[in-house]
């Protein structure tokens, strides 16, 4: 069996989902398998149209820090989070959305990316993939 | 045995990696996968997913900031 890193996505500033994309599809590319778990301000982002939405975990300024930064990572040749989100399913990434998170704030399935969520569940999954997994994080 | 060729010239973390990947996956075994690009950290993490990965590494050149990276299936 491959080694495994578990990425929990409990933030859902731009520049730490950027950091758990980035790192499972670096993980995926050197041949592990990789799972990543949004939950709380994480699964906001896999709200239709809600990916690229956080904002910047420092220096925000109302959107302007985003933007500055944003502006920069585009000439540096950042590509964008669908990108990421897009390669990390095609390299066989999987992503969950845990359901109490839906629960409290009132998020149904047909809010979010169908297309990109593997499974719905709780802390039970994350443990039993964790617990054989070589790395895991928690973002 | 094909030749796959990966253009990530210009590219930055971690298109490199995972454009490789990607055509590792796609590629046949025996076939040869050339990647170019100019992200420095790539050239050295490429060979590690290869090695990661049990591939043959065949080649890694550079001339002017552009590397190329042979790698076989």
């Amino acid at each position: 069996m491959a080694e495994k890193v578990t990425i929990i996505a409990h933030s859902g500033d731009m520049d730490k989902v950027y950091s758990a994309l980035i790192i499972g599809n670096g993980a995926l590319a050197m041949g592990m398998e990789a799972s990543l778990f949004f939950t709380f301000w994480g699964l906001q982002r896999l709200k239709k149209g809600g990916l690229e939405k956080g904002p910047l975990s420092k220096m925000n300024m109302l959107g302007l820090g985003k933007w500055m930064v944003k502006r920069k990572m585009k000439r540096v040749g950042v590509v964008s989070m669908e990108r990421l989100i897009q390669d990390f399913k095609e390299l066989g990434g999987k992503i969950l959305a845990c359901d109490m998170t839906m629960e409290i704030m009132g998020i149904k399935k047909e809010d979010l990316r169908e297309d990109l969520i593997a499974d719905y569940c709780a802390v039970g999954t994350y443990l039993s993939e964790a617990r054989e997994s070589k790395i895991t994080l928690f973002i | 045995m094909a030749e796959i060729k990966v253009d990530c010239t210009g590219e930055t973390c971690p298109v490199p990696l995972v454009e490789t990947r990607k055509a590792l996956r796609k590629a046949k075994e025996g076939d040869i996968v050339e990647v170019t690009g100019t992200h420095p950290s790539s050239k050295k993490e490429i060979p590690m997913a290869v090695k990661a990965l049990g591939l043959k590494l065949l080649d890694i050149k550079e001339k002017g900031g552009v590397w190329k990276i042979r790698i076989r299936r």
